[in-house]
This record gives C-alpha cells, sequence and structure tokens, in this order.
C-alpha cells in the first residue's frame, strides 16, 4: 500500500471518527450526569435526517435551514423524551431508567416504520459536499473534507458551552454530586432538561452530516451508528467528552483500516468494533480518559 | 310489532354472516419482507401478487384468500412466518421470501410439513436444489453471472474487472464467485476482490483499495440498498468507470438514493415491464398504470407470476391438496404469465436474462442475454 492510499484510507477513517465523536458525545453528556444510558439517543439521531428530509422535501427550504430546524426540532424531542420518560423515573433504579430508554428507541423506530414506511429513501446533498478537493495528490471528497471540520467547529462551541458557560459549570456540578447542587440552589431538573437539549442537538447534527455522507435514510437507520457511537464513548471513558471525541476517532480509524489492511476480515467489522467494547469493559472499564468509577453499569 | 323487527334483522343477520361464513375459500399465504433491509421487494411483490388476485380472484369455485407474514428481511422471521402459515393460518400453498438467503431457511420447513412455496425472486440456486416442494419464479445465479460475464466481455469491452459482493448474502457471494469463474474463463481478469456486509454504510476502505487497482468494470452483485451507496462512494472517490449490478438493484429505490450517481450502470433483470409478452401481462400492466399510474415494477410482476402459478396448479390438481398441489406446479408446462411464458424444471423456470441501464433515472431495456448452460 502506497502512501496515498494510506492517507485516502485515515481520511475515510478520520471522516467516519468524526461523526462517531459527535454521536459519542451525546451518550456522555446523558450518561455523565444521570448515569443513564440513553438508547433513545440513536433514534433522535434519525429524526434529526427526518426532519431535515421533510423540510427540504415538503417545505422546500434551503439546505442549511433545514438542518437547523431540524437539529432545533432534535432538542424539542429529547427534553420531551427527558421529560415523559426519564423525569418520572429519576428515583427509580437504573435498570428501570435503562429498560425505558430502550422502550422510548423501540417506539420511536415504530413509529417511523409506520409513519414514513421502511423504504429507504436519498437525502439531497448540498453542493458544498459535492465538491472534490485535492491534498498533495490525494483526492478528497466535500464530505470527507467539510464533515470532520464542522464537527471539529461544532465541538468547540460544545467544549465552550460545557466550560465556560453558567449552565455548562452547572452541569458539570450535576454530574459530580446532584444532591448537592441541588442543596446550591441549581434547579437540577432544568439543567438537565438542557443537557438533553444540548446531546439531541449533537445528534440531530451528526444525523444531519451522517447524511450527507451516506445518503440514504430509514427508521432504523441510527441502530449501528448508535451502538458504534456508545463503542466509543466507552472507549473514550464515558462520561468525558474529550474522551467520547477520542473514542469516537479510535473506532472510526480501527473499522476503515481493520477492512483497509485485512480484506478478508471485512465481515468482522462490526465484531471487531464490539469485541473492542468487551475488552474495554473488562480491562479498562474507565475508557481511555475517564477517570475511575467507584460503580459500574 | 318492534320485536318481530328485531327478529326479522336478526335473522337476516344470521343467515347473512353464516353466507360469509359459509363461502369456500382457499388460503394462500405470502411471507414477505415488508419491513427490514430489503422492504422494498416484499411490498412490491405484495402489490403484484394482489394485483393478480384482482385479476385472478378464483380458482376451482374457491375464492382466493391472501394471509400475510411480514419476515422483516429477516431469516429467523421468515422460518418462523413458514410455521405460523402452516400450522395456525392452515394455507394450501406459500408465496415465500424474496431473498435467497431467507428461502433458504424457509425451505426444509416446507419439505417437512409438504407445503409448497414459491419465491417470487430468490436466485440462489441451493434455493431449490434436491427439494421437491419448494419453487421459483425466475432464473438462477450462475445463470445471470454467466450472462452477465458475457455482456460485460463482449458488449462493454472489459477487460480487467473488481468485485465488490456482500458476505452475508448468499445470493450476492454466489453471484460474484459465478460472475467471477465465468469472466476469467472468458479471458478477462479479477484484479480486485473486497467485501461488505448488509447494513454497512461505509464502503471507503473497499472502494479505495479497488480503485487503486483501477479496473475497467465494477462489479456490484448486491441488493439496492447497499449499491446505491456503493455506486455513489465510488464516484466520490473518483471512480469513473463503467458499473454492472445485478437483478438485486432493479428497484425504484435505486435512483431514490443513488441519484444522479447510478446514472448509466448496468444490470442484469428478469423481464422488461415496458412491454408485455402476454395477454395477462398486457391485463396486468393495463391494472398496474390505472392503480398505481406508474411504470410497472418487475418484482411486482415476478410475484403476480409466483401467485400464477400457484393458482394454474391448483386448477389443474383440482383438489386443495398441498401435496397435489406440489406436484402439479412442477408439472408446470408452457403457463402464461406476466412476465412470459414459463414452463417449470426442478422447482425452477428458464428465462433469457435481460440487461438495462440507468438513463435519465429510468431503466432502459439494452439487450436480452442468453448463454449456454
Amino acid at each position: 500500500m502506497d502512501w496515498t492510499t494510506l492517507f485516502q484510507q485515515f481520511m475515510n477513517g478520520f471522516s467516519l471518527g468524526s461523526l462517531y465523536a459527535l454521536l459519542a458525545i451525546g451518550y456522555t453528556l446523558v450518561y455523565g450526569i444521570l448515569g443513564l444510558i440513553n438508547f433513545a439517543h440513536s433514534d433522535v439521531f434519525m429524526l434529526g435526517t427526518y426532519f431535515a428530509f421533510f423540510m427540504m422535501g415538503i417545505f422546500l427550504l434551503p439546505w442549511w435551514l433545514s438542518v437547523v430546524i431540524g437539529v432545533s426540532l432534535c432538542a424539542l424531542v429529547g427534553m420531551t423524551i427527558e421529560r415523559v420518560a426519564y423525569r418520572p423515573l429519576r428515583s427509580a433504579p437504573r435498570i428501570s431508567a435503562l429498560i425505558t430508554a430502550v422502550g422510548v428507541s423501540f417506539f420511536i423506530q415504530n413509529l417511523g416504520l409506520i409513519t414514513v414506511g421502511a423504504r429507504p429513501k436519498g437525502f439531497p446533498r448540498p453542493e458544498l459536499m459535492k465538491n472534490v478537493y485535492f491534498i498533495a495528490g490525494v483526492r478528497i471528497q466535500g464530505v470527507t473534507f467539510w464533515v470532520p471540520l464542522f464537527s471539529i467547529a461544532i465541538l468547540l462551541v460544545l467544549f465552550y458551552l460545557v466550560y465556560r458557560t453558567k449552565v455548562g459549570i452547572a452541569m458539570r456540578a450535576v454530574s459530580k454530586d446532584m444532591e448537592t447542587t441541588r442543596l446550591m440552589g441549581v434547579n437540577v431538573d432544568q439543567v438537565i432538561l438542557y443537557t438533553f437539549a444540548l446531546g439531541s442537538a449533537l445528534a440531530g447534527i451528526g444525523g444531519a452530516l451522517w447524511a450527507c455522507k451516506y445518503p440514504q435514510i430509514n427508521p432504523l437507520m441510527g441502530t449501528f451508528p448508535g451502538w458504534k457511537a456508545f463503542t466509543a464513548a466507552v472507549v473514550g471513558g464515558i462520561g468525558n467528552v474529550i474522551g467520547a471525541m477520542i473514542g469516537g476517532f479510535i473506532i472510526g480509524l480501527a473499522e476503515i483500516m481493520i477492512v483497509a489492511f485485512f480484506p478478508n476480515l471485512t465481515g468482522y467489522r462490526d465484531a471487531f468494533v464490539f469485541a473492542l467494547l468487551i475488552i474495554f469493559l473488562l480491562v479498562k472499564p474507565s475508557g481511555v480518559m475517564g477517570e475511575a468509577l467507584k460503580e459500574k453499569v | 310489532m318492534k320485536k318481530l323487527l328485531v327478529c326479522v334483522v336478526m335473522g337476516f343477520l344470521v343467515c347473512f354472516t353464516g353466507l360469509v361464513w359459509g363461502q369456500d375459500v382457499v388460503r394462500i399465504g405470502a411471507n414477505l419482507e415488508m419491513t427490514g433491509a430489503v422492504a422494498a421487494y416484499g411490498q412490491m411483490i405484495w402489490e403484484g401478487v394482489q394485483l393478480a388476485r384482482e385479476l385472478v380472484p378464483e380458482v376451482l369455485g374457491y375464492k382466493v384468500e391472501l394471509v400475510l407474514v411480514d419476515n422483516k428481511s429477516d431469516r429467523v422471521e421468515a422460518a418462523n412466518a413458514t410455521t405460523r402459515l402452516i400450522d395456525k393460518e392452515k394455507v394450501v400453498a406459500i408465496i415465500g421470501p424474496a431473498i435467497s438467503g431467507s428461502m433458504l431457511a424457509v425451505g426444509p420447513i416446507c419439505e417437512e410439513k409438504q407445503v409448497p412455496v414459491i419465491s417470487a425472486t430468490a436466485t440462489n440456486p441451493l434455493v431449490t436444489q434436491g427439494k421437491k416442494f419448494v419453487f421459483r419464479a425466475c432464473f438462477l445465479d450462475p445463470y445471470q453471472a454467466k450472462a452477465a460475464a458475457a455482456f460485460a466481455r463482449n458488449e462493454l469491452q472489459a477487460q480487467t474487472v473488481a468485485i465488490l459482493s456482500d458476505i452475508a448474502q448468499d445470493y450476492c457471494v454466489a453471484l460474484g464467485n459465478f460472475f467471477k469463474e465465468a469472466f476469467i474463463e472468458l479471458g478477462g481478469s479479477v484484479v480486485a476482490e473486497q467485501y461488505c456486509r448488509t447494513g454497512d454504510q461505509d464502503f471507503s476502505a473497499q472502494l479505495t483499495t479497488i480503485l487503486n487497482a483501477n479496473p475497467d468494470l465494477l462489479y456490484i452483485p448486491n441488493y439496492y440498498t447497499e449499491t446505491a451507496l456503493i455506486v455513489r462512494q465510488a464516484r466520490d472517490l473518483g471512480y469513473e468507470g463503467k458499473v454492472l449490478g445485478a437483478d438485486g438493484i432493479d428497484v425504484p429505490e435505486l435512483v431514490d438514493v443513488g441519484g444522479e450517481a447510478v446514472e448509466g450502470i448496468y444490470f442484469t433483470s428478469h423481464a422488461d415491464t415496458t412491454k408485455a409478452l402476454t395477454e395477462i401481462g398486457q391485463k396486468y400492466f393495463d391494472l398496474y398504470w390505472e392503480k398505481y399510474n406508474k411504470e410497472p415494477a418487475v418484482f411486482g410482476a415476478l410475484g403476480a407470476d409466483a401467485y400464477l402459478i400457484i393458482i394454474d396448479a391448483i386448477r389443474r390438481a383440482g383438489v386443495l391438496d398441498p401435496v397435489k398441489i406440489a406436484q402439479a406446479m412442477e408439472d408446470t408446462e408452457n403457463l402464461d404469465v406476466v412476465a412470459g411464458t414459463v414452463t417449470v424444471t426442478n422447482g425452477d423456470v428458464a428465462k433469457p436474462v435481460i440487461v438495462k441501464r440507468v438513463e435519465g433515472g429510468k431503466y432502459q431495456f439494452v439487450k436480452a442475454v442468453t448463454v449456454e448452460e
């Protein structure tokens, strides 16, 4: 394999990884605060693509506006899920919340199957994503070029929100100790609601970018990216935002490289990712970046 | 007076329900992919089966009742659906799953329970091999692949080819291997062989390797979901050569999803739906246009064929006995169905392979290819 091919493969992995990273952060944010694995996250991701798709298809809005509206709707859906499904179970055992999360996920998927049908739809791509760029003789598609850039820009905004704003400080405080934060006069429910809005908005953006790269959408499309992103969150250290990002890149690159270097193992691509998940859970459950947890899932 | 009226009404109701219940029906099962990865196949076949029933609603004086079960494009679900159709719904014959993998799971159950099953589109040779109760209404993969290879060598003048097939599907793997064999036999060479799995969305790694080998032709014997994405990503990565697909992409979704990227690609198909070859075919296409106002889908036509083969067999068997019906299906000879005239031998039917090309989002007839088996 010559170096241009290697670089091309690296870009492929980097591009895929940045999408996993966006999605993984949604899992990590919610987990960090509630200790809940929000299985409905991958379905909010799916909804994001459909919202944008219908905005473009029915209301004929420009691409960027459709995505903005889609992302806002995702945030709204995330908040609704929190309010309706998770908040009533706040003091219930963790397993109940987990089962509810799975239930919400199935509910959204099947609602999608009934309302929009199982047949996949094509997702229109903006011109920007269709362009082709050449970097040192390597051909880079618009999507491969822009998706990671957008992702990184969004991640920077997220870091600002989490580390520099009042809401962000409150979020981190809640994740450390919910009760004490409540005693300090912070409206914990509201902070949690914000967290869900933020996580779901990221899922929406991830969805729109994913659909630009893989322009085929169906109501079950969230499942696999969701699991992979969850794996990324665990590998990176669940609860840790930077870890989730690194985890995303690790998973994306690992997936591409196994296909690139061992074409005969292509069938084990997904198995490989999930084997990684199991290994991490067994050997280093706190992940690459995570602090040692006092309790485990 | 009021009482009398009530009595009369009740009387009528009893008689009426008695009539409905008393009417003799023959139940035919449909075990199809209504949701899941290849939902488009199942949905189109179901459309075709229903239209065919409108054209031929009765057999031997029995009204035909269709019982649909969704197998979710999954082989385990397909097996369960079969057991349910036979044991619980008491069907006399089944229109089986569209895809070979699921048909392979369904076959042994039908053999054991002695109820005939016919797939509209399962093309893998193993589907009917050595089985008495398993049929299909389409050609086989070795035949299709041979025709594809001949077309690639003779018409497309391809010297080198790269193959990207889906290892999770019996259909795709078999087609890829048969094509490779035939293509090499015809003097071409295979410069890259790559694999993917059903449900994959990212093919950049495989395609980068393929592009590195610089083939004249890219052969993608996969289902439409993956093929649309593969071709799109191949074009994104800068592939400008020819692409050849198989009957699995002969659905409108290919263009919906693939858009301008799939423009110009060739594929092998079961039938040309722009013109009818039989009287029943003409009726079917007319009814299809009237009902849906769009080009009839090939999968629907084959679904109708499966239905018509069953009905004809029931008529010739003369009884609602699954074993006799299966025997009659095997004896089908020169039966006019929607996609042409069929004769069944060892559960299979013989037909020419039609090559089509995507032009302006429509599928244009290119050539009918027949090769020696």
